[in-house]
């Protein structure tokens, strides 16, 4: 075995040295269109690193395909475009047999939720420790302007001229559907939110599943401008903080409470503050963070960001590896030539 | 039937040199459990064997049907054999079904030893008969010999305090004690699985063990002592012997070659017949640090694979032919990334679910080219169940030494069936030695030290650096890249460059010559590859002891070919390629080296017999002996 899959261990206790912004960008040109959300997040990306102390060496990102899934070519760790849907499935088995590394996972609407949708759901499922991130421009990009799972019914798009048919994914309703143990939104239009936001995902262990609302500004241009341009913001993101009353508007005059049909907005003068839901990120029942994720029906409407949900649970590579150190305390280390002989034998 | 020996208590059986025996019921009554303790107690008596497993796909097919008949053929000899035999010289037929389905197996004047009790009206009926058999000319011309085995082991457990259902469950193990008793088995390491097998079910144990004794008594009284004979050892070279199936020996091929590497095996799967079994296995052996992984699907199984072995693991998955048509394109990802994975392919009859539970040949093709662009991987087929150890080793030890993905092919009749297998010395075993980078390896123009992760070696393979190397951060992908930097590049002459480079590394692999086994100077040439090794040795065998010069060369490497194989097909007036498919080795051969070979195509699920093969070599011979030289 090499020196470095025996090095893991010693992460904690080296010295971290301090890094920049440059240290984390690669030599490669960045090639996605100019104006693409993309770029806000790589940058929010490469400053937030350097301030998790994170070590080059030990973060890998893993993506699909895709433009979103171009992203580790521009950061300076290590990095696998893989193919198309495919990056929780790599990013598990690397995960897996190197619980030492700081497994990032990039991939688009159409990567994640259509052609690699099983894949998200399972590692989701099993609380597998990568940190997922989810660029939803709702349209294919790459491709040059088809619907996505994600795209809007009514869409009209190179493959839907006449309308899209089916009801779109709400990417957050479908990781907590999967019971995701860590699930957040953030968008493009704001870097300090997606550094907190990726910090705390970051910190999570198991898998995180982010959401990043992202503008294509040649195929979908504006589809969030609604809600998260800064002049309409106040009104249409609604910020979930944990411990902290649901309230949003200029004025906070607006807040979520429960009701019997589910999670609903209100009026806070009306109801009075002692009524809105606080929030609780930690409730282990899905339910309530799923009735959020219900809030908007469209991007038109208002719209939660923030982290619905971070609750504990045993980790998945890390239980694995568990099982595999029991049976070797139990049986000491395996011997071929036992092994070998573990059937009946018999001497000529 | 030459001589006699002392085979046991107060008997003196004549010796035969061989004897097939076909198991056969519904599949609820343990035919294979039957079948396989029959086996090993004819390993431990030191016996060379060869078994061929025959089930349905459902697990429980209605009971009595044709569709639920399972069965289990084991040849063994005094001598060395390679086959589970043309044609049993013994048919055990539990119900009506097992005989109407096996019957025109059985060799002219073979014997029938059938459980009278299900031959009523009810399970006639089952099995299509219209008459019963026993009663009508349909079994004229053999040795029949009725036991009302049913009856027998419920009598054998009536004190024991076992319900008449119950005990009806033992009676194989009456069958088993019968044959034990007429091919006069060591009855103790029967009776010892039993103990341990159903030690914490105390009356299935007492159960199976009266019926077992009731079944071997039964030869004594009821006086079938003509019947008994004795099949003594084979002269195998002096060793210690386990027997094993193919599945098995592939499992610890597997973790064999984890050690040899000092890499932590990592194992993706994802079930399918018939190549479960190695999850299993494998699942059990976490002792050796073994990572297994039943992924959501084929294709998460493979790139989890792909995954541990970037991250250093040993990363190998395995699958079935409808598997290996989903792991495709992530098989074409680790051509490109230039990434170790072993992809195990034991393949069942086709195309789509086709029949899972029986046998064939057919996915060289997509192994040689099933994916898209130019996608070259080695590929390496075992001929035997204990061979599938060896090219475990070998399909991992070429992976990680020439950083790519190579298809190791089995298929269901070697990973069901089982021989003896003489165990190596683990001393004797070659490591694996694997170097991973740890150092810049260029220059740019500033003078700094880089990595390039494409910078070719002289075999032209490229360095890993793996994830937690400090300073050798790189990107790799699926998109084409630049020769040495390995950045991303769409250039015209850099892909035309790539593609060669992929070819010409793969292409320039050194595998073993092709070796003749028999004669040089025959004007015929079999070549064969896989399973069909003991087909084609056994007719080889047989018609070079009649007179008859014939040469077999039998492939292990079928990508790249061995250097010297144009030379010696051109070195024959024909070939002929034995394939249980259409004709895909023939077809590869005869693109690669423009010779007329011709092929011998079985796909029914079965492997070829020797007999077989010999007729068609004999017919091949006639002809080529009518047209002169």
């Amino acid at each position: 075995m090499t020196d470095v899959l025996d090095a893991g261990a010693n992460r904690e206790a080296d010295e971290v040295p301090a890094t920049t912004r440059a240290d984390w960008s690669s030599d490669q040109e960045v090639r996605w269109c100019p104006g693409c959300g993309d770029y806000s997040i790589l940058t929010a990306m490469q400053l937030l690193l350097p301030e998790l102390k994170a070590r080059r060496e030990k973060t890998v990102f893993i993506s699909g395909i895709g433009c979103a899934a171009r992203f580790p070519y521009y950061m300076n760790t290590y990095g696998v475009h893989t193919i198309h849907g495919r990056a929780p499935a790599v990013a598990t088995g690397l995960a897996m047999a190197r619980p030492d590394l700081d497994v990032w996972v990039i991939g688009g609407d159409g990567d994640m939720l259509s052609i690699g949708g099983n894949h998200l759901i399972h590692a989701l499922r099993r609380n597998i420790n990568l940190n997922i991130l989810l660029f939803n421009n709702q349209i294919y990009g790459l491709t040059k302007g088809q619907f996505s799972p994600t795209s809007q019914k009514g869409k009209v798009t190179k493959s839907s001229p006449v309308g899209l048919v089916a009801r779109p994914f709400n990417p957050i309703s479908v990781a907590l559907g999967a019971e995701a143990t860590f699930v957040a939104r953030t968008h493009d239009m704001d870097r300090q939110h997606m550094q907190d936001t990726f910090r705390r995902a970051y910190e999570h262990e198991g898998s995180a599943f982010v959401e990043v609302l992202q503008n294509c500004n040649v195929f979908n241009d504006g589809v969030f401008s609604t809600i998260t341009k800064k002049d309409v913001r106040d009104d249409m993101l609604i910020e979930l903080n944990h411990g902290q009353p649901i309230l949003f508007g200029s004025e906070k005059q607006y807040g979520v409470a429960l009701a019997p049909e589910g999670v609903v907005i209100v009026d806070v003068a009306k109801l009075g503050i002692e009524n809105v839901m606080v929030h609780d990120e930690t409730i282990r029942n899905p339910s309530t963070a799923f009735s959020l994720s219900r809030i908007a029906k469209t991007p038109a409407t208002p719209t939660p960001i923030g982290v619905f949900r971070a609750i504990d649970r045993d980790e998945f590579s890390s239980s694995v590896a568990a099982q595999i150190q029991e049976v070797q305390a139990q049986l000491g280390k395996g011997d071929l030539g036992d092994l070998l002989r573990s059937q009946p034998t018999w001497e000529v | 039937m030459t001589d006699t020996v002392d085979a046991g208590p107060a008997a003196e059986a004549p010796a035969v040199d061989e004897v097939i025996i076909r198991f056969a019921g519904d599949s609820g009554d343990g035919m294979q459990l039957t079948g396989d303790r029959f086996t090993t107690a004819s390993a431990m008596f030191g016996n060379d064997l060869a078994t061929l497993p025959e089930y349905p796909a459902e697990i429980r097919a209605p009971a009595g049907t044709m569709a639920g008949v399972s069965a289990f053929q084991v040849h063994i000899s005094d001598h060395d054999i390679t086959t589970p035999g043309d044609a049993p010289d013994v048919l055990v037929a539990m119900n009506p079904a097992a005989l109407k389905s096996d019957l025109h197996t059985l060799v002219p004047g073979g014997t029938i030893i059938l459980n009278r009790d299900t031959f009523e009206e009810r399970n006639l009926a089952k099995a299509g008969y219209d008459h019963n058999p026993i009663d009508g000319d349909d079994l004229a011309g053999y040795q029949v010999i009725e036991v009302p085995m049913t009856t027998l082991t419920k009598d054998a457990c009536k004190e024991l305090g076992v319900k008449p259902r119950d005990a009806d469950r033992s009676k194989n193990f009456f069958a088993l004690g019968l044959l034990s008793w007429m091919y006069s088995r060591p009855i103790e390491a029967t009776l010892d699985w039993i103990e341990v097998k159903f030690a914490d079910r105390e009356l299935v144990a007492a159960a199976n063990r009266a019926a077992f004794n009731a079944g071997h008594a039964y030869g004594e009284t009821a006086e079938l002592g003509s019947q008994r004979v004795v099949v003594r050892k084979a002269p195998l070279e002096p060793g210690t012997y386990t027997n094993i199936n193919g599945n098995t020996a592939l499992s610890w091929g597997l973790v064999a070659a984890s050690q040899l590497s000092g890499l932590p095996l990592f194992l993706g799967s994802y079930p399918i017949t018939p190549a479960t079994d190695i999850l299993h296995e494998l699942s059990k052996h976490k002792e050796f640090g073994v990572t297994t992984f039943q992924a959501e699907d084929e294709i998460a199984a493979v790139g989890a694979a792909i995954g541990a072995s970037y991250g250093g693991s040993l990363g190998v998955t395995t699958t079935s032919g409808p598997g290996v048509a989903l792991k495709g394109e992530a098989m074409g990802l680790a051509v490109s990334l230039e990434l170790p994975l072993v992809v195990v392919d034991i393949q069942r009859g086709g195309p789509s679910t086709g029949l899972p539970t029986k046998t064939e040949a057919a996915d060289l093709m997509m192994a040689m080219y099933g994916r898209h662009g130019e996608s070259p991987v080695p590929i390496l087929a075992a001929r035997t169940p204990a061979d599938c150890f060896n090219m475990a080793i070998e399909a991992a030890r070429i992976a990680l030494t020439h950083q790519t993905p190579v298809i190791l092919l089995s298929d269901g009749y070697l990973a069901n069936g089982s021989e003896p297998w003489r165990l190596p010395e683990v001393a004797d075993l070659a490591s694996i030695d694997v170097v991973h980078a740890t150092e810049f390896n260029q220059t740019n123009e500033d003078g700094e030290g880089v990595f390039w992760p494409y910078l070719r070696d002289e075999n032209l393979n490229r360095p890993l650096a793996l994830p937690g190397t400090p300073d050798l951060m790189h990107r790799i992908g699926g998109i084409e890249k630049e020769d040495g930097t390995g950045n991303v590049s769409y250039s015209a002459e850099n892909h035309e460059l790539m593609v060669h480079l992929r070819h010409k590394r793969i292409a320039s692999i050194p595998v073993p010559d092709a070796e003749v086994d028999g004669d040089a100077d025959a004007d015929l040439l079999i070549v064969g590859w896989g399973s069909t090794w003991g087909a084609i040795t056994g007719a080889v065998r047989r018609i070079r002891t009649a007179g008859r010069k014939v040469a077999h060369v039998h492939l292990t490497h079928l990508n790249p070919l061995p250097a010297n194989l144009g030379d010696l097909l051109r070195s024959y007036r024909r070939v002929m390629v034995p394939e249980m498919n259409l004709g895909q080795l023939s077809r590869i051969l005869r693109a690669e080296f423009l010779v007329d070979a011709e092929v011998l195509s079985k796909v029914k699920g079965q492997p070829f017999t020797a007999g077989e093969i010999q007729h068609a070599i004999n017919q091949r011979l006639d002809e080529l002996a009518g047209e002169g030289s």
